[in-house]
């Protein structure tokens, strides 16, 4: 059994204890605890909320808002709870891969109804605690059983918590070339040439739909030299799609990916997440994924997650997987979700070319087509470091610091502001 | 080919879950008179499980808020939450709360709880990354202690010596004894109360024998409180000795289940307590604890923590809470008694006295593993191999029929 390797995960900084506590401090078992440092992403909000100015504007982490900036629960979350309310279920414990009705519908949401992995059972798919709870579980497992390689290749840039969450399992983190900062979208001959250098056998992330943090995502011609590509290299897929059917609105065109990527042989692994495009972000709504040889593999595949799950929480919380469940199966219900996501996407998609607009009216003369041809919740603005802190400093404007905009924070009362904001800094 | 075809072709079955097996080993046999002793949740009398009244009633106004939402929690999670449960734990008028040195950790049920104190154990406790600290835990003991122990890097998880199968009792001495030869700074696994699988509490005695060794040899306190009101039926009494063990200096953590007491078992509620020497420790400890959640899930689920808080926080739902409570732990009480006084009834040999002076859902019955063998396959009533029954699966329908069955199985099996 491969022992977790453990990372430190804490700062260089020593805080230094008033003198007259030393003594004190000197008695704990606690005392060469290091002060760990917020969160790159969640420590923006706590930020954010500790800001008075009114004009203030969190575009930290990707949660969605309307055009209110209030937090939206969809119409179709409240009438699912409304009728889970009305079964009176009781709350025994799930089984430990979760609720059959969620993982079933999860996976056929992912893979596609008629998908010819699920039919024959080559699939195992176990309810997760959400993206972050699924990559664990994923690294966990290819931490365990991948003993082939012990590197993860993640895009260059990638969601900051990747690297923690696979180091923590003990995985080796390297990266290939994404982003293309000349022109703001990707790079694709970087990329290739970076795949094409990948030693066999290595895993390598893949994000199926809407990039994060850069919003930008291969063109479906692209996605196909990259699976073959990778096919070449005998490399193992790990998909991670946070965000279908918030990218372009459509479940199946965000899903595109993945499902080539499996029929052209690869038996990828998946990690999804239900928190954006169903707004369950608390409930902890995911799903992980093994896409196996056959049914049999897929059985002793299962019989390891479980052991993987158990000593860390035992079973998945119910209430988010119910909700989800409930939308997935329920025709009426699912066909209103499919159009809540997208109108989210929507209003994404509207507050991105107003950003522009507002830009422009400012006098700015960047280009800022990226804005508009970036997708998904975020937006990889360009901004720099600096040009960041001024943003938050003297705008109240919270991003993370690589330039990263949750454009979901963004309304139409806000967008002037922002433009502003940004154009201040960057004129 | 790709080479995920290769790496998962390797991949062994893994043997099932004890408990869960036999739970569908259960569901699966067609005997009418089959009864169900095995995982630990409750039953009502009528065998049914039980959603508490209070949990009814706030479920209802949480669904009717619509100024509520789906937000994530912070990381830590509820701050409603984590204070309210802390209190329920070390009591409302602990020097540790007024002393402003509690904080706690909002987890996946009592499983998260005892993965985050683990995790932040093994990192930080005793040197960096330590792996090589012992970790004790009750000989014997939940089997999931062992493997998130384990899997949280520990190298050496060993047994202490606890319960006495002879005398059908607590083995003190033998406890004792292992305190005192532990390498110093082990840490001790302890069950708050109504100890699985045993039902074997130590007394309030012997518990500060235990509090006096450990603080001399300097071990570390780790309590895992998964039936908190569920023992005796009174939350104050329940939490005796982990409000001794504050009142002793302790630093100390406690892993809460809300799973049990309120009945939540699917929402994952649980909650660590963390007692330390000041509150800059406990922000220091806090900050590290934030890294590793943020590594395995983020940030906690928000529902069953609402519902717990809003309980907690509400004078009516908190009484209502803990009459719901002491419902559960009264039939257990009358189950058991019930059953010793069946069995002596019957004549059946041994003493049975220890069903009525364990405590908790969980008797440890003395029955060997081919009586337990014997009670399943002839008798379709299901309970562990160590003998191990849940009281909550007994009935006042069915217990005559398992009181009759353990005296033909301890008669005709030796």
């Amino acid at each position: 059994m491969a022992l977790l390797k453990s990372s430190k995960i804490i700062s260089t900084v020593r805080v230094h204890p008033p003198l007259g506590a030393l003594s004190i401090r000197a008695s704990s078992w606690w005392s060469e605890v290091q002060m760990g440092p917020p969160d790159p992403i969640l420590g923006v909000s706590e930020a954010y909320k500790r800001d008075t100015n009114p004009k203030k504007m969190n575009l930290g982490v990707g949660a969605y808002r309307d055009d209110q900036g209030k937090p939206y629960v969809l119409s179709c979350v409240r009438k699912a709870e409304a009728q889970i309310a009305a079964k009176k279920l009781d709350k025994e414990y799930l089984a430990i891969g979760g609720l059959g009705d969620f993982t079933k519908a999860c996976a056929k949401l992912a893979l596609g109804d008629n998908n010819e992995v699920i039919k024959s059972g080559r699939n195992i798919t176990v309810q997760t605690i959400s993206g972050t709870g699924s990559l664990r579980i994923g690294a966990n497992f290819l931490s365990r059983f991948h003993t082939e390689a012990r590197d993860v290749y993640l895009p260059k840039p990638s969601w900051g918590n990747h690297t923690p969450i696979f180091r923590d399992a003990g995985m080796q983190l390297k990266a290939y070339t994404y982003y293309d900062p000349k022109t703001c979208g990707f790079d694709f001959q970087g990329a290739l040439n970076d795949i094409s250098k990948i030693p066999e056998k290595s895993i390598i992330m893949l994000h199926a739909c809407a990039h994060n943090p850069t919003g930008v995502d291969p063109r479906p011609e692209q996605w196909k030299e990259i699976a073959n590509l990778v096919k070449k290299r005998n490399l193992l897929v790990f998909f991670d799609m946070a965000y279908q059917g918030f990218a372009s609105g459509d479940i199946d065109r965000d899903a595109w990916a993945v499902r080539y990527f499996i029929e052209q042989g690869h038996n990828i692994v998946l990690s999804q997440s239900f928190a954006k495009n169903m707004g369950l972000y608390g409930e902890r709504v995911g799903g992980f994924t093994v896409v196996c040889k056959d049914a049999e593999e897929a059985k002793r595949v299962e019989s390891q997650l479980k052991i993987l799950i158990r000593p860390i929480y035992s079973n998945p919380p119910m209430n988010g997987a119910r909700i989800a469940a409930t939308i997935l199966n329920t025709p009426d219900l699912y066909k209103e979700w499919l159009g809540e996501v997208h109108g989210m996407a929507n209003r994404i998609i509207t507050m991105r070319e107003l950003l522009v607009a507002n830009l422009k009216k400012e006098g700015s003369t960047q280009n800022w087509q990226h804005v508009i041809d970036q997708i998904g919740m975020f937006c990889f603005t360009g901004l720099k470091p600096e040009q960041v802190a001024r943003l938050t400093k003297e705008f109240s404007v919270y991003m993370t610091k690589d330039g990263r905009i949750s454009m979901a924070g963004v309304t139409s009362g806000n967008v002037g502001y922002l433009a502003q904001g940004i154009h201040a800094v960057t004129k | 080919m790709p080479a995920s075809r290769h790496f998962c072709q390797k991949v062994p079955q893994a043997t099932p879950v004890a408990v869960f097996k036999l739970s569908n080993d259960f569901k699966e046999d067609p005997n009418p008179m089959k009864v169900n002793l095995g995982v630990g949740a409750y039953r009502t009398d009528e065998g049914q499980p039980w959603v508490l009244p209070v949990v009814k009633k706030v479920e209802k106004l949480i669904v009717a808020d619509n100024r509520l939402n789906h937000e994530y929690l912070p990381i830590l999670g509820l701050p409603e939450f984590r204070s309210s449960a802390s209190k329920i734990a070390l009591g409302e008028d602990s020097p540790a709360i007024q002393e402003n040195r509690v904080g706690a950790v909002q987890c996946l049920g009592g499983t998260g709880a005892l993965k985050m104190g683990a995790e932040f154990l093994r990192r930080w406790y005793n040197g960096n990354d330590n792996m090589k600290t012992p970790v004790y835990v009750s000989a014997p003991t939940w089997e999931n202690h062992n493997s998130v122990f384990a899997n949280a890097g520990f190298e050496d998880v060993r047994p202490y010596k606890y319960w006495d199968a002879e005398k059908r009792g607590l083995d003190l001495a033998g406890f004792l004894g292992d305190l005192e030869t532990a390498p110093k700074h082990s840490i001790f696994v302890l069950h708050a109360c109504a100890h699985n699988p045993t039902g074997t509490d130590p007394t309030h005695m012997e518990w500060t024998q235990v509090a006096e060794v450990m603080k001399r040899r300097k071990l570390f306190v780790f309590f895992d409180s998964a039936y908190q009101g569920f023992a005796s039926g009174c939350l104050d009494k329940d939490a005796w000795a982990v409000r001794y063990f504050v009142t002793q200096g302790f630093e100390m953590f406690c892993a809460q289940s809300f799973s049990k007491n309120f009945g939540l078992y699917n929402e994952r509620v649980g909650n660590l307590t963390i007692v330390a020497r000041d509150a800059d420790n406990v922000r220091r400890v806090l900050s590290q604890m934030e890294k590793i959640v943020r590594v395995t899930w983020s940030n906690p689920p928000s529902q069953g923590a609402r519902l717990v808080a809003i309980t907690l926080n509400t004078a009516e739902l908190f009484a209502e809470w803990k009459d719901n409570v002491k419902t559960m732990a009264d039939r257990v009480l009358l189950m058991r008694a019930s059953l010793q006084a069946k069995l002596q009834a019957l004549g059946t040999p041994g003493t049975w006295d220890h069903i009525t002076q364990q405590i908790g859902m969980f008797s440890f019955t003395g029955l060997n593993p081919k009586q337990v063998e014997y009670m399943i396959k002839e008798r379709s009533i299901y309970l562990m191999a160590s003998g191990r029954i849940n009281m909550c699966g007994l009935t006042t329908k069915n217990i005559d029929y398992v009181a009759k069955s353990i005296h033909e199985t301890v008669v005709n099996v030796q």
